[in-house]
């Protein structure tokens, strides 16, 4: 318990240090002027003064980063002059559900299929089953998440959209669950699959190299000594084993696709949410949104990386007592 | 298939166990023949590459490595083991022959309690409940010597000493009543001092559970105080074999005289340096024809070089694969001895 604690500490204290860290990148590097960077192209004279005197730009550093952060996090009343005046901080907590959806279920996919695939893998070291998944997962890996969601596009949204497989796949979008949940499955289902790909394919390769080392460890051998069978042994020893090593990996990846990283499955299938809003603001040079998705995505990876720590110390005995 | 109680537990003839490499068999293992009694300790001796942990393997079906051939003949209880069905062989291992192993920290599931480990053994093998098999563990980490086994059954496998963790690898192996327990080297990696202690454990268990112990050991020390019989082997082959007093009074084999000479004695004038056996064993790839070991032999003459020396009868149960002492020319008794078989 007082590890956890602990943990939520230092998260706490990275959070400061990215935020510190986020604001000098955009607004104290010297040699470029934040005023004009926020106002965009063309911007009148007003307009920057009014900035300047909004965002403390006359005024010393910490409380430029001080003004910043209550823009942030208390009245939220961060603007994007770029798009009209419009809000940033609402904008990112609408988007935010829907990178969610589409990630959490993406995720649950690559998970499950992985495990099952590595594990296959590792089971029938060797084979043409193995050679066979490891050849699927080098594919998914090297397939790009663009190409193949225009591609899914295609067959499910023209070409064979009026066939009897594919006539149930709605418009791109996004429908929100409150909605209608079946239409929020149907019209995420193709972005799961389509951003699981890749991930399917490191994560079965890598679960089986660690599955097919560790059946080379002592531990493996006293428990077929012990008469256990191949079953148990590769399931209750070994894949509980790799899941420790796979537990790290799934935090990394899954923390920045929430952050934003899922941007090129997003923009292709349409679906409005945190890493379209950076592409958005990326094309237009938003700064403010710029600044507020990378605030967002780098709090994700801190918090996802404190919420496989605090798994670790249910996962690994070894890591309780460390620390 | 009815166990045949008359036969001896464990009859193992002429296993041969070969490794594919470089395109033909290697034989690690070489015609390797023994018997163990009833209740019996014997001492499977030899240096690091001898094959004696890939005997010991054979015998319990756990070498899986592709392409490695075991012919021969394993015999426990009269029931061939070479070949038996892995699921058959699945229902004696842990059951009815044991093993525990060398290295005591890395033999344990790190994520898993010890109590729960055990308890998986005996559920793997008989119909009991949670409880009960908890219970049974508990029961045998205390007659292990384990203090306070009910919080140690809790505990994770790195928060205990070698020791302790030693401990629970036997109470682990003997969670089934096993008759014959195959130890591969349990003390090499412990303090000398638990190393002691967990030999006189391994002595202790022919009396507790009526266990005979198969123990893999390259330490004639640990043999000299815990086995009844030794078998020497010296790359893949029986080098010597017998009752473990008579071989280390009378060693019929150059190469068993020569490891007995490197022990320090315990009483009389201590030698500057302890005689050690120059070289080292041939690889199983380039044994030479004759005998292994004649190229590191004081004795080696023509007659080595030729075949393999077959094993020659020396006294009751003693045997030694030398051609000395069919030549009429057998190695003379120690005369150093008196100290590593009569010191408790």
């Amino acid at each position: 318990m007082t590890a956890v604690l602990r943990r939520a500490g230092q998260t706490l204290l990275v959070l400061l240090g990215v935020s510190v860290l986020v604001f000098g990148v955009f607004f104290a590097t010297p040699g470029a002027d934040p005023t004009a960077r926020i106002a965009g192209r063309n911007a009148s004279p007003q307009i920057m003064e009014k900035i300047r005197h909004e965002y403390g730009f006359d005024r010393p550093l910490p409380v430029q980063y001080a003004i910043m952060m209550k823009k942030l996090f208390i009245t939220r009343d961060l603007a994007s002059y770029a798009d009209r005046g419009e809000l940033v901080v609402p904008e990112i907590l609408q988007a935010a559900p829907v990178t969610a959806c589409l990630v959490c279920g993406a995720a649950f996919i690559w998970v499950t299929v992985s495990i099952a695939m590595g594990t296959m893998a590792a089971a029938m070291k060797g084979t043409w089953v193995d050679r066979g998944l490891m050849m699927l997962g080098l594919v998914g890996i090297s397939i790009p998440v663009f190409w193949l969601g225009e591609v899914a596009n295609l067959v499910t949204q023209s070409r064979y959209h009026d066939t009897w497989l594919f006539s149930w796949v709605p418009g791109l979008g996004y429908v929100p669950f409150s909605q209608s949940p079946s239409g929020w499955f149907r019209g995420l289902v193709i972005p799961w699959i389509v951003l699981a790909v890749m991930f399917i394919g490191i994560y079965s390769r890598v679960l089986r190299t660690d599955l097919v080392a560790l059946a080379g460890e002592d531990f493996m051998r006293t428990a077929r000594a012990k008469g256990l069978s191949p079953v148990r042994i590769l399931l209750w020893h070994g894949l509980r084993t790799s899941m420790v090593t796979f537990v790290s990996l799934f935090g990394m990846d899954f923390a920045q696709l929430v952050g934003g990283g899922a941007l090129l499955t997003e923009v292709v299938f349409g679906l409005p949410g945190v890493g379209r809003l950076t592409y958005r603001a990326l094309t237009t040079l938003d700064l403010p949104v710029i600044m507020a998705t990378v605030m967002y995505s780098a709090v994700f990876v801190v918090l996802a990386n404190a919420a496989v720590d605090v798994i670790y110390l249910f996962l690994d005995p070894r890591v309780r007592d460390a620390r | 298939m009815p166990a045949d109680r008359s036969a001896p537990l464990l009859d193992v003839r002429d296993l041969c166990i070969g490794f594919p490499a470089r395109g033909g068999m290697v034989p690690i293992v070489d015609h390797v023949s023994f018997t163990m009694p009833e209740a019996g300790i014997l001492g499977l001796v030899g240096e690091s590459g001898s094959g004696k942990s890939v005997t010991a393997m054979a015998i319990m079906g756990l070498i899986d490595a592709p392409g490695v051939r075991v012919s021969g003949s394993v015999r426990f209880r009269g029931r061939e083991l070479i070949g038996l069905p892995p699921r058959q062989m699945r229902r004696l291992r842990g059951r009815d022959i044991a093993m525990i192993f060398q290295d005591p920290m890395t033999a344990f599931t790190p994520v898993y309690t010890i109590g729960w480990q055990i308890d998986e053994q005996i559920r793997a093998h008989e119909r009991v409940t949670r409880a009960q098999a908890r219970a049974r563990t508990v029961r045998i980490l205390g007659e292990m010597g384990v203090p306070d086994p009910e919080r140690v059954a809790r505990r994770y496998p790195h928060q205990l000493s070698g020791g302790l963790r030693q401990r629970a690898m036997i109470a682990m192996a003997l969670s089934c009543n096993p008759t014959l327990l195959i130890a591969d080297e349990p003390t090499t990696a412990l303090d000398v001092t638990v190393q002691a202690q967990i030999l006189d454990l391994i002595r202790s268990l022919r009396g507790m559970h009526g266990s005979s112990v198969l123990l893999i050991t390259h330490d004639m020390g640990v043999v000299a105080q815990t086995c009844d019989s030794t078998l020497v082997l010296y790359s893949g082959r029986v080098a010597e074999t017998g009752p473990t007093a008579r071989v280390f009074d009378r060693p019929g084999h150059p190469y068993t005289a020569a490891l007995l000479d490197s022990i320090p004695p315990l009483y009389g004038p201590r030698p500057d340096r302890l005689p050690a056996i120059s070289g080292t064993p041939p690889t199983p790839m380039d044994r030479p024809a004759g005998c292994a070991f004649g190229p590191r032999c004081a004795h080696v003459h023509a007659a080595c070089t030729t075949t393999p020396p077959a094993l020659v009868p020396l006294g009751p149960d003693h045997a030694a694969a030398c051609v000395l002492p069919a030549e009429g020319t057998p190695l003379p008794p120690r005369i150093l001895r008196a100290s590593n078989d009569t010191c408790p």
